[in-house]
C-alpha cells in the first residue's frame, strides 16, 4: 500500500496567505512564498508544542475562573457576588432555565469541552494513534466553530458593568474570575489555533 | 488521483536562514499563567480567616452565602451554611470570616442576628428592612481563643466599649420596666435597664441598669432609685400635683435616682454595687429606716376596717404599719382576742439628729410610760378605713410595755368612737334616774318664796320714801348758808389781794421813784468814768487842774 500523495510528500508547501505554491526548500531553512512574503510551513510550526502551552495555561486558568467571583454586584439590599456556577444557580431557580442553560453551556460546558477535546486531539497526535482520524478532524471542527461563543459570558458581564452603574444605588463591578475566564476563552482559542489537523493523518499516511 | 503538477511550473519558495527561538518563548505563557493562578490561589489561602460557628434559636434572617458579619458596620465575614446542631433545637450558622477577625474571636465576644426591631422607645435595625438581616458583633476583652458561639436572641442594649458603669437593683416587682427602659437622672436620660431576672427562690426582681459615663458618676453610695413608671398624682394643700418623668416613661416605664441632699457628697458607688428600686419617688428619697421594731396591740373592740398595711400614725407622722391581724383563742376565759401586729420605725420619732445606737423597745417603753396609747381611729368617714394612732392620753391609767406570748404589747385605749358611745350611753343611763318631778315641785315651791321676798323689798323701798326725805332737805338749807358765807370771805381776800397788785403796777409811785433813784446813779458813775479817763491821759491834772482845748 503506497502513502498518497500529500503536498508535504510531494516537497510542496502551499502559501497560507496567497495560496500560492512553491517547492519546498531542503530542510533546516525557513522558506517564504516567493509572491507575498509570507513564511511557509509543511506544518504548522512546533504545533504540538504550542497547543500544549497555551491549553496549559488555559487549564490553570480555568480553575480560579470558576471559583472567583465574576460580577460583584452591590444594591441597597447589600453586596452579593457571583462566581460564574451561582451564578447559573441564580438563573436556575429564578426560573430561567432556558437562560441558565445557555449560559452554562457557554460559560462552562463549552471552554471545558474544548480543553479536554483539545486534550484529546493533541495527546492521540503525540502517541501517533490512528484512532477514527476522521472523527478527530471533524472534533476538531467543532471545536474551531464553537470557541468564540464562550466569550458570552464576558459579554454579559461587560455589558452589566457598562449599564448598571447608578453609583449609590446599584452597581456591577467585574471581579477577577472575569479576566482569568476571558484569558481562557483566548487561549483556547490560540490552541486550537496552532493545532495542525494534518498532524492526525500524517501518521495514517501509510496506511490508508 | 490528480498528477503532480510539473515540478518546473513551480516557483522554488525563498530561503531565510533558520530562526527556531520562538519555540522556547511559547512556553512562557503557561508559566506566566501557572504564576498568576498560583499568586490567587495563595491569596486566597492567605485572605482566609478563621471559620466559627454560631448558634442561635432561629435562623430567621440568615441566609447561607448572603448573610453578612459586621463590625461597625465593615464586614468581616459571611455565613456558609446553616443547619441544625446535633438536638436540631437551635439552629448552627457556619461563618467564614477575614483575616482581620481573627482577634475579635475571644470567649466574651457576642454575636446577634440585626433585623428590624421595635422595641419601646426605639426603632433599630431599619436598614436591614431592605438590605437583609446580618450578625452584629460585639468584642469581647477577654484573651482566651474560642471559635464556637451561642448567639444572643435579641442585641445587647450596652456594648463592652460603650464607656459607663452597671449597677444591680432589687425591686419587689418588675412593674412596667422593660429590657432598654430608660434610665433618668433629673430627667435626663442617662442609661437604660439592660437585663433582669427573678431573685434565686423568685422573692423579687434583680435588675441590671446601665449607666453611660459620664453620668455614672452621680450615682453615689446613698443614691436612691425608684420606678419613674406611670404617674404619681398627689392631692396636697396645693391643689393636685402631677408627677411623671417623661411621656414616655410615662408609657413605658423607666428607673430614676437621685441621692439625697443631705448625702450628696458621697463617694461614687461601684460598679456592680446594689441598690434597693422602691416604687416611688417618695418612698426612695425618704430616710431609710435602720430600726424596726415588732409590737401587738390588742383593741377590745371590732378591728372592721383596718387592714394590712394601714398606717401607725402619731399626731399625723406615720411611724409605722400593721404588719398583721391576728385572731387567737383563749380557751382559759374563753374569749377571742384580735391581737394586731405592728411594725414600728422608732427612728421616725427622734429626728434626723437624735438617731444612733439605742437600745431597740426603750423609746416605746419610755413613751408608753408618758401617757402614749394606741388607739384605732377612722382615717376617712366615707370609707369607714380605720388607722393605728399612738397618742398621749394622760387620764389613761398607768401602764407599761408587757410581754405576752414573746411579743411587746403597747396598751390600748378604746377608740374615741367607742368611748363617745360610751359616755353618752352613761349619760343617758343617770338621766334615766333622776327624780325628775320631785325636782319641779321643789321648784315650784322656790318660785313662790321667791315672790315673797320680792313684796317685802317693795315695802322696805316705801319707808325710805317717807322717813328720810324732811331731814335731807335741812341739811341741804344748812349747806346753803355755810356756802354763802364762804363767798363772803373770798371776796375780801379778792380786795386785799387788789392792794398788793397796785402796789406792784408798773406806774405805781413807789416803783416810779425807785426807777429815777437809779438814773440818777447812773449818770453820777458816768462822770466819774469820764474823770477817770481825763485823768488817766492827763496825770498832771490832779495838780494843775485842767487845760481847756487840750483836751483831745
Amino acid at each position: 500500500m503506497s502513502a498518497a500523495p500529500t503536498a508535504a510528500r510531494l516537497g510542496l508547501l502551499a502559501c497560507e496567505v496567497c495560496r500560492l505554491v512553491s517547492r519546498a526548500p531542503p530542510p533546516g531553512a525557513d522558506a517564504h512564498c516567493p509572491r507575498c512574503g509570507a513564511a511557509l510551513h509543511a506544518r504548522k510550526p512546533a504545533s504540538l508544542a504550542r497547543t500544549w502551552a497555551f491549553l496549559i495555561a488555559a487549564m490553570i486558568l480555568y480553575v480560579p475562573a470558576n471559583t472567583l467571583p465574576i460580577m460583584d454586584t452591590s444594591s441597597l439590599f447589600g453586596t452579593q457576588s457571583n462566581t460564574i456556577v451561582s451564578g447559573v444557580a441564580f438563573l436556575w431557580t429564578s426560573g430561567s432555565f432556558v437562560l441558565a442553560l445557555l449560559v452554562f453551556v457557554a460559560s462552562v460546558l463549552v471552554p471545558l469541552a474544548k480543553m479536554i477535546a483539545l486534550t484529546v486531539l493533541a495527546l492521540s497526535v503525540q502517541m501517533r494513534a490512528t484512532w477514527h482520524p476522521r472523527t478527530r478532524t471533524r472534533l476538531y471542527r467543532v471545536i474551531e466553530f464553537i470557541g468564540r461563543w464562550s466569550m458570552l459570558d464576558i459579554y454579559v458581564v461587560t455589558i452589566l458593568v457598562a449599564l448598571v452603574h447608578v453609583s449609590t444605588l446599584a452597581s456591577i463591578q467585574a471581579g477577577p474570575a472575569a479576566a482569568a475566564f476571558g484569558a481562557v476563552v483566548v487561549l483556547t482559542m490560540f490552541a486550537s489555533a496552532s493545532f495542525d489537523p494534518r498532524l492526525i493523518w500524517d501518521v495514517m499516511g501509510e496506511r490508508l | 488521483m490528480p498528477q503532480p503538477p510539473d515540478s518546473a511550473d513551480i516557483p522554488e519558495a525563498r530561503v531565510t536562514p533558520h530562526r527556531r527561538w520562538s519555540l522556547q518563548l511559547v512556553w512562557l505563557i503557561p508559566i506566566v499563567a501557572a504564576v498568576i493562578g498560583g499568586w490567587l490561589a495563595l491569596q486566597a489561602v492567605l485572605e482566609r480567616g478563621p471559620t466559627i460557628t454560631i448558634s442561635f434559636s432561629t435562623a430567621e434572617g440568615l441566609e447561607p452565602q448572603k448573610t453578612l458579619v459586621k463590625y461597625r458596620s465593615v464586614d468581616i465575614g459571611r455565613v456558609t451554611t446553616v443547619g441544625f446542631s446535633k438536638d436540631r433545637k437551635r439552629v448552627i450558622a457556619t461563618v467564614e470570616l477575614s483575616k482581620q477577625a481573627e482577634p475579635f474571636l475571644v470567649a466574651d465576644t457576642r454575636f446577634w442576628v440585626v433585623r428590624p426591631r421595635i422595641s419601646g422607645t426605639q426603632i433599630s435595625g431599619l436598614g436591614t428592612l431592605l438590605s437583609g438581616a446580618y450578625i452584629g458583633v460585639d468584642v469581647g476583652t477577654s484573651h482566651e481563643p474560642k471559635r464556637d458561639f451561642v448567639g444572643l436572641d435579641v442585641p445587647p442594649i450596652v456594648t463592652v466599649d460603650l464607656p459607663g458603669r452597671q449597677f444591680q437593683l432589687h425591686a419587689a416587682d418588675l412593674g412596667s420596666l422593660d429590657v432598654g427602659s430608660p434610665v433618668y437622672f433629673r430627667r435626663v436620660q442617662v442609661g437604660s435597664v439592660v437585663a433582669y431576672a427573678l431573685e434565686p427562690g423568685g422573692t423579687g426582681v434583680r435588675l441590671r441598669v446601665f449607666v453611660n459615663a459620664p453620668y455614672d458618676a452621680y450615682v453615689k453610695t446613698d443614691t436612691r432609685f425608684w420606678q419613674a413608671s406611670g404617674l404619681d398624682v398627689e392631692l396636697g394643700a396645693n391643689g393636685v400635683r402631677l408627677d411623671t418623668e417623661s411621656i414616655a416613661s410615662m408609657l413605658l416605664g423607666g428607673v430614676a435616682f437621685q441621692t439625697p441632699a443631705e448625702t450628696a457628697q458621697a463617694a461614687p458607688a461601684e460598679a456592680n454595687a446594689s441598690f434597693a428600686l422602691y416604687p416611688d419617688r417618695r418612698k426612695a428619697m425618704r430616710l431609710p429606716d435602720t430600726a424596726e421594731e415588732s409590737y401587738q396591740m390588742v383593741f377590745d373592740e371590732s378591728v372592721r376596717g383596718l387592714s394590712v398595711g394601714a398606717p401607725v400614725d402619731f399626731r399625723g407622722v406615720v411611724v409605722g404599719e400593721v404588719a398583721a391581724i391576728d385572731v387567737d383563742f383563749d380557751a382559759a376565759s374563753g374569749k377571742v382576742r384580735i391581737p394586731v401586729e405592728v411594725r414600728l420605725y422608732p427612728d421616725r420619732l427622734l429626728g434626723k439628729t437624735k438617731r444612733g445606737a439605742r437600745r431597740p423597745g426603750a423609746l416605746i417603753e419610755k413613751l408608753v410610760a408618758h401617757g402614749v396609747r394606741a388607739q384605732l381611729r377612722s382615717g376617712s368617714l366615707l370609707t369607714g378605713q380605720l388607722y393605728v394612732a399612738l397618742d398621749y392620753f394622760p387620764d389613761a391609767p398607768k401602764a407599761a410595755v408587757r410581754m405576752r406570748d414573746g411579743r411587746a404589747e403597747i396598751p390600748t385605749v378604746a377608740s374615741s368612737l367607742k368611748e363617745l358611745q360610751t359616755t353618752l350611753l352613761r349619760l343617758a343611763r343617770k338621766l334615766d334616774k333622776l327624780p325628775l318631778e320631785g325636782t319641779v315641785a321643789d321648784a315650784r315651791k322656790s318660785l313662790q318664796a321667791l315672790q315673797a321676798t320680792l313684796a317685802a323689798t317693795t315695802r322696805a323701798v316705801n319707808h325710805v320714801d317717807s322717813d328720810l326725805t324732811p331731814q335731807a332737805v335741812r341739811t341741804l338749807a344748812d349747806l346753803s348758808q355755810t356756802l354763802s358765807s364762804a363767798q363772803k370771805t373770798l371776796a375780801d381776800a379778792q380786795r386785799s389781794l387788789a392792794g398788793v397788785d397796785g402796789l406792784l403796777a408798773q406806774d405805781a409811785p413807789v416803783q416810779r421813784q425807785l426807777r429815777d433813784t437809779l438814773r440818777e446813779f447812773g449818770r453820777a458813775a458816768e462822770a466819774l468814768r469820764s474823770l477817770a479817763g481825763y485823768l488817766e491821759r492827763n496825770p498832771g491834772a490832779i495838780l494843775r487842774g485842767r487845760i481847756e482845748g487840750r483836751s483831745q
